[in-house]
């Protein structure tokens, strides 16, 4: 089961009903928030897909269980937040990350997690980090990574203003990484 | 109101030449793949997802003095879209069945007389290429490389009151699912496969050698098998009556065969070369030439068949007139169009090694035949 803020029921729906349900529950999701579509229909995988990218939704995946496919799309508002300017200033290559001997934080939704992460890279997502942090070593040296570096420029700043000493912010991120992927799907 | 348009009325549409314009509302991937092709046929292709706040940006776009088909995968999202444009004002119609419908359509197109009263009948399959045919004479029908959709074959013989006594198939396919076998175990009859391309099937068949007669009726319409190896190893072509070739998927209209499909292009080059230019070539040129598919709408005759004399072939087919063999080799291993979707199910399928469900089989023939190299 990956984890989403809000879950959408479209099975037994044919074409076009999965994307008019989605594109109206949208409307309730909150920018960042990840929705769940469950559908039967087959041509909502290439369809959703494709339409989150003609609306600037962040298409995340899509999982299959038991004929029942489980669509991810995180909301995004055009991208504005990822032309805000990073401002923590201690950065990373994800090379130089890989390579290095911290920890490998990743601050993206779960379900952007479980689609695929650099393996042995360990999962908070950003909303849940102040609740997290006792599960965090103050004295290890910490890599946070998301997707494109906004959100990991917040988490380390937080991270530093709770007294962690050695934080960096991985960059680009997750879009800018070609490696093996490790999933953790059903 | 919505005017309904079957996969038939879109076929005539075809085969007349008529004018359509068509608004492909599936996602763009989809349609480049893969759309209702037409000489005079227009498009438009806006994926329904992108209208669904309306079509007014659209309705510039849309021709007011020509019919208007609006066509997706299934129906749902062309009936959404056809109902905007009807609001609009606009005179639209819509595919039923979407192109699932236009994949499984077949026409039935009579290629001939025979001798002694028989005829010839061509299924042609607009949406996928694929050509079936059916052999009559007095009383009893032999079919060569039917689809999966059986009851056009079994109707269609019901109707002429034919016993369909043969089944028989050129090859084993790898771009569409036979029917060949369904039909002769619900009728009966013989089925027909080349051993060669029959050695890991889980069924009987009927071994179909080089020489083999089969007579029809008692008017002798002799259906003659000639080996002609190299689309795969077993592909083998049909004589009928000495008026007519059917080269399977060895020779089209406006392309050779290619020899990848069951995984061995390089071995396979040399049956290819073999069969098309020293066997082929020791045949009557007035022959008429009955493939298994067609490529190209340019491949279709006013009527709608897709035949042609072989003589005019060696003129005008490009595949059958390069003299190099390096060059020839070359063509036909590099450089070859993706392979046809789901190719490797569908030979499994075909071998009765996997039965997928109707929905399943669906899904693994959508898309284009891709079985030839130009």
């Amino acid at each position: 089961m990956i984890k989403s803020d809000v879950q959408l029921d479209a099975k037994g729906l044919a074409c076009p009903m999965p994307i008019v349900r989605t594109k109206k529950a949208m409307n309730d999701v909150l920018e960042g928030q990840v929705l769940e579509i469950q559908a039967t229909d087959k041509g909502s995988v290439a369809d959703l897909a494709a339409w989150s990218k003609t609306v600037g939704h962040q298409y995340i995946g899509t999982h299959e269980e038991s004929g029942v496919f489980y669509h991810y799309i995180r909301k995004c508002d055009h991208e504005a937040n990822e032309q805000q300017d990073k401002t923590y200033d201690k950065t990373i290559s994800i090379e130089d990350a890989i390579k290095g001997e911290g920890f490998i934080l990743d601050v993206r939704e779960a379900a952007e997690f479980a689609f695929g992460h650099i393996p042995g890279a360990h999962s908070i997502p950003m909303g849940e980090l102040q609740n997290r942090l006792k599960e965090l070593d103050q004295d290890k040296t910490i890599y946070v990574i998301c997707r494109t570096g906004m959100r990991s420029d917040l988490a380390a700043q937080q991270l530093a203003e709770a007294g962690f000493r050695d934080i960096y912010n991985v960059l680009p991120g997750m879009s800018g990484y070609t490696g093996d992927l490790e999933k953790s799907l059903g | 109101m919505l005017r309904k348009w079957t996969a038939a009325d879109v076929a005539r549409k075809v085969i007349e030449n008529k004018e359509l314009f068509i608004l492909d509302v599936r996602n763009a991937d989809a349609f480049e793949e893969w759309k209702i092709e037409g000489h005079h046929f227009q498009y438009l292709n806006i994926p329904y997802f992108e209208l669904l706040d309306g079509v007014e940006e659209i309705l510039p776009q849309i021709p007011t003095n020509m019919d208007v088909l609006v066509v997706c995968a299934k129906e749902g999202s062309s009936i959404m879209v056809a109902e905007m444009l009807s609001e609009a004002g606009r005179e639209v119609g819509y595919l039923e069945g979407g192109m699932k419908a236009w994949s499984m359509h077949i026409e039935p197109i009579k290629v001939g007389e025979l001798a002694g009263g028989g005829e010839l009948y061509q299924f042609v399959r607009l949406g996928k290429g694929c050509l079936s045919y059916m052999a009559i004479s007095e009383g009893e029908a032999a079919i060569i490389d039917a689809v999966r959709f059986t009851d056009v074959f079994t109707t269609f013989a019901e109707e002429k009151g034919v016993a369909i006594k043969h089944v028989l198939d050129t090859h084993l396919h790898a771009d569409h699912i036979s029917g060949g076998r369904h039909i002769a175990s619900q009728t009966g009859a013989s089925y027909y496969l080349p051993p060669k391309d029959a050695e890991e099937v889980v069924f009987d068949y009927t071994p179909l050698t080089d020489g083999l007669t089969i007579q029809l009726g008692a008017s002798r319409i002799e259906v003659g098998a000639l080996y002609s190896p190299g689309h795969t190893i077993g592909s083998t072509s049909f004589v009928i009556d000495e008026q007519y070739l059917l080269t399977g998927d060895i020779l089209f209209i406006d392309s050779i065969g290619r020899p990848d499909l069951a995984g061995l292009a390089e071995d396979w080059v040399a049956d290819l070369r073999e069969t098309l230019y020293s066997r082929y070539r020791k045949l009557a040129d007035g022959l008429i030439v009955l493939p298994a598919h067609f490529m190209i709408l340019d491949e279709l005759n006013n009527d709608g068949t897709v035949a042609k004399r072989l003589g005019d072939l060696f003129e005008e087919n490009h595949g059958l007139n390069v003299e190099d063999e390096d060059v020839f080799r070359s063509m036909v291993t590099d450089n070859l169009p993706p392979q046809p979707n789901a190719y490797q199910e569908i030979r499994q399928v075909n071998m009765g090694k996997i039965t997928p469900s109707h929905e399943e089989q669906t899904e693994m023939e959508i898309g284009p035949n891709r079985c030839a190299v130009r």
